[in-house]
């Protein structure tokens, strides 16, 4: 265990749970306005302090935080569901047009700027949640086609696999029972990583009016609304600020941490 | 290399190709049609019809397709919706912001990463190399939107050393450009100066581990000296491929940073372009976005290939 994987898990956990949790329960009603006690700085009452309609920060953020991970959940998995088909595919018919046209497929959605797009997709298809997701989740499609074809490729030059072929085992039968289980730990880790940037999209998609919905709170939009009053009341900026540092910080730490833990060969070379 | 080159061209050309008819395509679906949208919902229909010619929307799909990609081969991006102004003249005022942004946040980045990255090469495992990690860790996990308002707090509201915004034009002379550049440039360049640190310090250590190195040390230079004449020379090949890609982030990323510091530039434009449903302002500016990606990652690739003669032989 690294001291990455530690604080890394911790603070990933952190915002999982406090998400979890304002299923249940938040310490105010996160979209009940009260005025008199609008724009309050952090006190025992409302912990994380109140916004310009006296919304307390802290039920903003609890329930923000299902947006951020849903969204950013939902575009792993549209990155992962597509890219590692094509990815196993690819490295099982190396070399032939399907590999060439996957691979050239890919080239492509990567040469396009992913945050202009993202925002031509919302723009086209109408700001929300869900086509934030779209827009967030295409461009995860290469990054596991790609990592997926590359472990792949080296797989299949391996001894079982040739075992597996010689017991008559289909290329695809072969991908899905001996290729995929060899590929999982780097997937797990490079899906960590993807998450972790899918937060931080969706906090810009939102800040520009492209994400979420009101009233869905979300914390790009909080930010968005904190700008115009950053010079009297900074902490409605600070807050969701530190909420989207802490969970990006946990999981690219959590991202590193696996790799080490997951990856016998990096444990030695360290040493 | 000339073949290798030319190979390279070839797909350059089919992937700006496809590009524009993708991009061309996305935004035809856009719901709404941008003549009864400019005339209000007042307008009589044959206003609209009218209109609807005038801009060339009832011919077809890929009439309109090949006039706007043999345009913009010419140069002529075709004419803005709303302005009624040649979107071409538009692009190029917002530019003149957008472009400076994204180099002087590249200087920015470039200046912080390179000593930041050698120090902590240098100083492999040690407290130095550890404070410059954990610094990149969380240089990568700011938002730069939020960190250009907390710099904007800063300095422009709380010490006023800047403006908080806005853009003096090109009258008020480069100084005070650069001025009310400085702060958007900062934010821009953040979190790409944590990616650099990063290539840059584990290029460095992969040449650190080299026979070469051993030899250089050998031969009775000292640590330092071999860290600058060998090391740093070796691990720059990386380090400027990532700085080639990463002006394109950059000047894809102004966007959201020109929000902030409400600049004129090319990201308030396409905004204005897309709440007017001004379509073909919206298509040019992203073509031209990706065009800008497309091409500079070829001639990073070539450049590549310039230096290193064993690229050539693949792909």
């Amino acid at each position: 265990m690294t001291r990455n994987l530690i604080l890394g898990g911790v603070l990933s956990s952190l915002v999982l749970l406090a998400a979890a949790v304002s299923f249940l329960w938040t310490p105010f009603d996160h979209a009940a306005m009260n005025i008199p006690a609008k724009l309050q700085t952090p006190n025992t009452q409302h912990w994380l302090g109140t916004d310009h309609f006296g919304r307390d920060l802290m039920s903003m953020i609890m329930v923000g935080a299902r947006t951020s991970i849903a969204v950013a959940l939902v575009a792993v998995g549209i990155g992962m569901g597509a890219g590692v088909p094509l990815g196993l595919a690819a490295a099982a018919r190396k070399g032939s047009w399907l590999d060439e046209g996957i691979m050239r497929g890919n080239d492509l959605v990567f040469a396009f700027p992913s945050l202009v797009i993202a925002i031509l997709i919302t723009a086209v298809l109408g700001a929300g949640a869900v086509n934030a997701i779209i827009a967030i989740g295409i461009f995860n499609i290469p990054v596991f086609a790609r990592i997926t074809r590359g472990a792949a490729l080296s797989l299949w030059e391996r001894e079982f696999i040739l075992a597996a072929r010689v017991a008559g085992k289909g290329a695809a039968r072969i991908s899905a029972e001996h290729i995929l289980p060899n590929v999982m730990n780097l997937l797990i880790v490079q899906g960590t990583i993807q998450f972790s940037l899918g937060i931080l999209a969706e906090a810009g998609l939102s800040y520009v009016g492209l994400g979420a919905q009101p009233p869905t709170p979300s914390w790009g939009r909080m930010l968005a609304d904190a700008q115009t009053m950053v010079s009297f009341a900074p902490h409605l900026a600070l807050v969701p600020g530190l909420a989207i540092i802490i969970t990006v910080l946990g999981l690219n730490l959590l991202g590193d941490g696996l790799r080490d833990h997951l990856d016998p060969k990096l444990r030695v070379a360290r040493a | 290399m000339l073949r290798y080159a030319l190979k390279r061209l070839i797909s350059l050309v089919l992937s700006l190709a496809v590009a524009s008819l993708v991009i061309f395509l996305v935004v035809e679906v856009a719901p709404g049609d941008p003549a009864s949208f400019m005339l209000g919902v007042n307008a009589q229909p044959d206003t609209i019809a009218a209109l609807r010619t005038e801009l060339g929307l009832d011919q077809g799909k890929l009439a309109r397709y090949l006039s706007w990609a043999a345009g913009m081969l010419s140069g002529d991006f075709g004419t803005s919706y709303t302005y009624r102004t040649p979107v071409a003249g538009m692009i190029a005022d917002r530019l003149w912001v957008s472009l400076p942004l994204a180099l002087y946040a590249l200087t920015l980045s470039t200046l912080i990463a390179f000593p930041a990255g050698i120090y902590a090469a240098a100083r492999r495992g040690k407290p130095g190399d550890m404070a410059v990690m954990g610094a990149t860790q969380l240089g990568v996990a700011v938002p730069n939107f939020w960190f250009a308002m907390m710099l904007v707090l800063v300095f422009a509201i709380n010490l006023r050393w800047f403006g908080a915004g806005g853009f003096p034009g090109g009258e008020a002379g480069l100084w005070a450009g650069l001025h009310a550049l400085t702060l958007p440039a900062i934010a821009l360049a953040l979190p790409q100066a944590a990616i650099l640190t990063r290539v840059m310090r584990s290029a460095l250590l992969d040449i650190l581990g080299e026979d070469f190195m051993r030899t250089a040390r050998a031969k009775g230079l000292s640590r330092r000296q071999a860290l600058w004449r060998h090391g740093v020379r070796n691990a720059l090949i990386p380090v400027l491929t990532i700085i080639g890609l990463q002006f394109s982030f950059l000047l894809a990323g102004a966007i959201i940073i020109e929000q902030v510091f409400y600049l004129p530039g090319l990201g308030r434009l396409v905004f204005q372009a897309i709440s007017s449903r001004d379509l073909i302002v919206v298509e040019s500016v992203v073509m031209l976005l990706v065009f800008a990606v497309i091409t500079v990652n070829f001639l990073v690739d070539l450049a590549y290939a310039l230096v290193d003669p064993r690229l050539r032989s693949r792909t």
